[in-house]
C-alpha cells in the first residue's frame, strides 16, 4: 500500500476551507430549523385537529423522503418555476449555497419540531396545571414555562439531530458544493489518492462532532443545572 | 362594612354536577364560603371531594352549575362535549389569579429556583415590578420559615419544604381564597406536621381557606366548617364540633370512627 502523508499536509489547508462551509450549512440551517420547529412543535401539540393537521403533513413529507431527493428538488427543480425563474426569487434558488441550506433547514425543522413535540408533551402535566391555576395566559405558559421545560428535555436528542444534520450534509457535495466532502472529491480528481483525503476528512467530520458533543454537554449542564445536586 | 354586618360571601358555588361520560362524580354540590371561613371537605376516596375542589377555578369543567368569587358570577357557557367552559378566557384568568391552589404534588416549576417559582405569577399575572415581588417573597418566605432556601432547586428540598414553598407560591397572589388539594398526602408522615403548621397559622390570620384532607384533627382544629362528601353529594356539614361529636349521619359517624 501506498500511504502519503504529504498529501495530506498539502491539502490540509483546503480541506479546511471546506470545513467552514460544511460548519456553516450546518449552523445556519440548525438555527434557522429551530425556529422553524418550534412554532410547528406548539401547532402538533395542540389538541385541535385542524391546527395539528398541517404541520402533521410537513413532517410527514420530510421525514418520509430522503434529503438527497429533497436537495435534488429545490436545486434542480426550482428552474422549472416560471415564478422563480423570472423574479429576483432566482437569484437564491440558483446558488447551490441557498438551495442545500434551505433543503437542509426544512428537513431538520421537521425532526427538530417533532423532537421538541415530544418534550413538550412529556412536561409533566401539573407542572401546566399549577400555571393554569395561577391564571397565566397560554402565551405566558408557553413563553415562561413550557419552552424552557421543553428545551431541557430536548437537548440530548437535540444533540443528537446536529449529529445526523453534520453528516447530511455532504450531499450538499452532489450540488456542486465545496464543503468538507465536495473538497475531499475535487482533491482526489486532482490527486488520485481517494484514501488518505478521504480519511483526513473522516477525522475532520470526527473532530466536528467531538466539538458538538463538548459543547451539548455544557449547555444540557448549564440548562439542566436544577437536577444536579449542588 | 359596618361592625355587625355579616361577613361578605367569598365564594359561592351553585349546584355542581360533574361526570365523566356516563360516571357522575358530583352530583349536585352547593356550597357557600364566607370571608374568613376554613371549611375542611372530607370523605373517602371517590367522594369526589378534589374534583368539587379543581371545579372552583374550573382545573375540571363542570357539567352543570354556578360558581361567585365574592359577587362576581364566573360566566360558563356549554362546550362542544357537554361540559362547562369560561365564557371568556380573560375573566377565568383574572378569577384564577386571586385563587390560590396547592396541589397535592406540589407542581412547583422545577426548572426555577425557589424564588423564581414564587415571583413567577406575581410578575407574568399580577405585572408587579421585580423587585416589588422580590420583597415581597422574602416576608412570605419568613412566614413559611424558608429563607435559607431561597436560592435552592425545588430537586433540592424535602417534600415538606417543596409544599411549604408551594404554598408560599400562592401566597405571593394575595389570594382571597385558598384551596388545599390534599396538601399532605404525599409526605413522609414526618413532613405532615411543618406544612399542617404554616396552614394553622394561615387560619388564623383569617385567610379563607377550602381545604380538602385526611388529617381528621387537623380539620376539627381549624375549620369553621365541615363538609362530608359521599358519591358525589353532600352528606353532612356543620361545625366541626357537630360532625366529629354528634353526626346526624350514620355513615359519617362510621367514617369519624374509623378515622380517629
Amino acid at each position: 500500500m501506498n500511504w502519503s502523508w504529504d498529501v495530506i499536509w498539502e491539502y490540509f489547508p483546503r480541506l479546511f476551507d471546506g470545513v467552514w462551509l460544511t460548519l456553516e450549512l450546518v449552523l445556519y440551517s440548525a438555527l434557522t430549523g429551530l425556529a422553524i420547529a418550534v412554532p410547528l412543535a406548539l401547532m402538533r401539540a395542540s389538541k385541535n385537529r385542524l391546527v395539528s393537521a398541517l404541520p402533521w403533513a410537513y413532517i410527514y413529507f420530510f421525514r418520509g423522503t430522503p434529503l438527497l431527493v429533497q436537495i435534488f428538488l429545490i436545486y434542480y427543480g426550482s428552474a422549472q418555476f416560471d415564478l422563480i425563474r423570472n423574479t429576483s426569487l432566482w437569484e437564491i434558488f440558483s446558488e447551490p449555497f441557498w438551495c442545500a441550506l434551505i433543503a437542509l433547514t426544512l428537513n431538520t425543522a421537521a425532526y427538530s419540531a417533532e423532537l421538541v413535540r415530544g418534550a413538550i408533551q412529556s412536561i409533566p402535566k401539573g407542572e401546566i396545571e399549577a400555571a393554569e391555576a395561577f391564571g397565566m395566559s397560554k402565551l405566558v405558559q408557553i413563553r415562561r414555562i413550557v419552552l424552557p421545560r421543553a428545551f431541557g428535555i430536548v437537548l440530548p436528542a437535540y444533540g443528537n439531530e446536529l449529529i445526523l444534520m453534520l453528516k447530511g450534509s455532504a450531499l450538499a457535495s452532489t450540488i456542486t458544493l465545496l464543503d468538507l466532502t465536495g473538497m475531499a472529491r475535487t482533491i482526489i480528481a486532482r490527486t488520485y489518492t481517494p484514501l488518505e483525503i478521504f480519511f483526513a476528512a473522516g477525522m475532520l467530520y470526527l473532530a466536528i462532532a467531538a466539538l458538538f458533543i463538548l459543547a451539548f454537554r455544557f449547555i444540557e449542564r448549564w440548562l439542566n443545572r436544577y437536577q444536579y445536586p449542588r | 362594612m359596618s361592625q355587625d354586618s355579616q361577613p361578605a360571601t367569598a365564594l359561592r358555588m351553585i349546584d355542581i354536577h360533574k361526570s365523566y361520560g356516563s360516571l357522575n362524580v358530583i352530583k349536585g354540590v352547593s356550597l357557600e364560603a364566607k370571608d374568613g371561613d376554613v371549611i375542611s371537605i372530607l370523605g373517602s376516596s371517590g367522594s369526589g371531594k378534589s374534583t368539587l375542589l379543581r371545579c372552583i377555578n374550573l382545573l375540571e369543567n363542570p357539567s352543570k352549575g354556578e360558581i361567585y368569587l365574592g359577587d362576581e358570577k364566573l360566566e360558563l357557557v356549554p362546550s362542544k362535549s357537554g361540559e362547562l367552559q369560561a365564557k371568556s378566557r380573560k375573566q377565568l384568568e383574572n378569577m384564577r389569579s386571586r385563587i390560590g391552589f396547592v396541589f397535592q404534588n406540589f407542581n412547583l416549576w422545577p426548572h426555577r429556583t425557589v424564588l423564581e417559582n414564587i415571583t413567577e405569577a406575581p410578575i407574568q399575572v399580577l405585572k408587579q415590578s421585580k423587585d416589588e415581588a422580590v420583597g415581597q417573597a422574602k416576608l412570605i418566605l419568613e412566614q413559611v420559615g424558608l429563607v435559607d432556601k431561597i436560592d435552592a432547586y425545588p430537586s433540592h428540598l424535602s417534600g415538606g419544604q417543596q409544599q411549604r414553598i408551594a404554598i408560599a407560591r400562592a401566597l405571593a397572589m394575595d389570594p382571597q381564597l385558598l384551596l388545599f388539594d390534599e396538601p399532605t398526602s404525599a409526605l413522609d408522615p414526618e413532613l405532615v406536621n411543618e406544612v399542617l403548621a404554616v396552614m394553622r397559622d394561615l387560619a388564623s390570620q383569617g385567610r379563607t381557606m377550602l381545604i380538602v384532607t385526611h388529617e381528621m384533627r387537623f380539620a376539627r382544629d381549624v375549620s369553621s366548617q365541615v363538609v362530608f362528601l359521599h358519591e358525589g353529594h353532600i352528606e353532612e356539614q356543620g361545625t366541626p364540633e357537630k360532625l366529629f361529636e354528634n353526626p346526624s349521619s350514620a355513615r359519617v359517624k362510621a367514617f369519624m370512627s374509623s378515622h380517629q
